[in-house]
């Protein structure tokens, strides 16, 4: 299962009237099962976007479609991942990844009765990403990257159709990052859902999208828009060659405009 | 040729546990030393022995009024941690509320307690019962201002998730709000159960038949000096203690919040 997400003409600005604009006129679109990545100036209202698709916020002028329905409240088919991991420190690993299936419909109402299915699931899930044994670890006992996987796991553990990503690698160093792209980039072949990245990292967006967006400096719309179409599945060697370099180099030229523009 | 001394090196002393008895034992010794070099008079500044002695010889009502003041505070602090959740857990829940209730709890809380005295006693007379209201009113402050912080600092990428998810404010409050409060609200019980001891001091002095204040001020009208002094000695340890009780208390229900000494 998977949503097509469709920004149409969006404006949003906080703070009323006079407030700030993050977007202005913004519209892209992101087909089912496709692996979006929007790239731009830091403070472009690259997250504001992320707010706007997955519902925490209405935007001020235009619309956002998720799944062919207007977003009028949370869309609770989403499953997010931040630069920060945000685990509770009181609950273990595994508690942690579960919590999503105490909130949730309709595994809110399972998880008294099918516990045992679920903690299997998420032992899988954890498992997946490299945590295999962690889950009743406490989250201050894992390392940064060990607590952005189990985030990961949590993001997904309640099977979202839609991935929101905000930069979840860029607290990372550059090993487990590359590791973390190969573990996102399997479980999308695998699960085929829609992913949204928001990220600074060029060849991450690069690496991972099947089209990507760049976007101005604030008030932040859509400057250009480019298909990635190396065939996958990806190896980190296509990090290396001439073809990778060239879009990651277009990319850079874009942003380049966008900055001097702001 | 020397041979070379004893087994092992001997065994460290650890100082730091050693030392609270040790800084104690000093400051009676020094007192007891300077009060006797400088021949203070009794009914100015008695020495510790003097005060021991009185406490033994006024043992029964030393035990009695002590047990008084205890639980005058421990039901004035009973009613502080109650109330304190309540109203910290309702700022905490709307910044409307929040917003209300702030400046009327620290215009309160401003008030000095003792000024409050004369109107308990008005409404409920002399006795136990404005000096356990004197106790809540002083002690419940530092609770709710403790409970609503920890609400306030619930990290918004948490509240994200879990909105995005269909959460219910209930919900959020439950799974994270409460939990990431409780460190804060078991550390301000420590600070609370001092002051109860404060509030139901202060009323006991003011308007009480009985009571650790009300005993001091009885021995302190008959030159009782040295009892005065039993009594504040009394009123010290049973606010260790309850200190102790409290801080042992935050460990056991928070220890993640603690981890510093706490992982392996």
């Amino acid at each position: 299962m998977s949503v097509p997400v469709i920004l149409d003409d969006v404006t949003h600005r906080y703070g009323g009237a006079g407030g700030t604009i993050a977007l202005e006129g913004c519209s892209l679109s992101v087909r089912s099962g496709e692996f979006a990545a929007v790239v731009g100036p830091s403070g472009c209202g690259k997250s504001t976007l992320m707010k706007l698709a997955t519902g925490l916020q209405f935007p001020f002028q235009g619309t956002v479609t998720v799944a062919g329905n207007r977003v009028t409240k949370p869309v609770t088919m989403a499953g997010m991942a931040f630069q920060n991991p945000t685990m509770l420190p009181w609950r273990t690993t595994l508690d942690n990844v579960m919590l999503p299936l105490e909130i949730a419909q309709p595994h809110r109402s399972r998880l008294r009765k099918h516990r045992a299915e679920y903690v299997e699931k998420a032992e899988l899930l954890l498992e997946t990403v490299g945590l295999k044994g962690f889950g009743s670890k406490f989250p201050w006992q894992l390392s940064g990257g060990m607590q952005q996987r189990a985030s990961l796991c949590r993001a997904l553990i309640h099977e979202p159709d839609l991935l929101m990503l905000d930069e979840p690698f860029g607290a990372l160093d550059a090993f487990t990052r590359e590791e973390l792209w190969c573990v996102i980039r399997d479980l999308h072949a695998a699960r085929g859902f829609t992913v949204i990245l928001v990220t600074h990292d060029l060849r991450e967006a690069v690496f991972l999208a099947d089209r990507i967006f760049v976007m101005s400096a604030r008030p932040g719309r859509i400057l250009a828009e480019r298909t990635v179409d190396f065939p996958r599945p990806r190896d980190l060697e296509i990090n290396y060659t001439q073809a990778f370099q060239d879009v990651v180099h277009e990319l850079r030229g874009h942003i380049r405009e966008a900055r001097a523009a702001a | 040729m020397t041979t070379p001394t004893g087994p092992a090196a001997p065994r460290e002393i650890d100082w730091i546990k050693l030392s609270p008895w040790i800084y104690t034992i000093a400051l009676f010794v020094i007192w007891e030393v300077v009060v006797r070099i400088l021949g203070v008079p009794p009914y100015v500044l008695p020495t510790p022995t003097a005060i021991l002695l009185a406490a033994i010889e006024f043992w029964e009502a030393i035990w009695k009024n002590g047990l008084q003041t205890l639980m005058t505070t421990l039901a004035g602090f009973a009613l502080a941690v109650v109330g304190g959740l309540a109203i910290g857990l309702l700022v905490g829940w709307s910044r409307a509320i929040y917003a209300g209730l702030y400046p009327l709890m620290i215009g309160f809380n401003s008030v000095p307690k003792v000024a409050v005295v004369p109107i308990l006693v008005l409404w409920f007379g002399i006795g136990t019962v404005p000096a356990i209201i004197t106790a809540f009113l002083i002690s419940f402050f530092p609770v709710v201002v403790n409970v609503a912080t920890g609400l306030a600092t619930i990290e918004p990428e948490m509240e994200d998730v879990l909105k995005a998810l269909g959460a219910k404010k209930l919900d959020i409050m439950l799974k994270v709000g409460i939990p990431r409060a409780l460190p804060y609200f078991f550390g301000s019980l420590k600070v609370a159960i001092t002051l109860a001891f404060v509030g139901s001091v202060i009323a006991e002095t003011v308007a009480a038949n009985s009571g650790v204040g009300h005993m001091m001020l009885t021995a302190q009208s008959n030159f009782q000096v040295p009892l005065v002094f039993a009594g504040l000695f009394v009123l010290a340890i049973e606010g260790i203690v309850a200190y102790a009780l409290m801080a042992w208390v935050e460990k056991r229900m928070t220890g993640w919040a603690h981890r510093s000494g706490f992982a392996q």
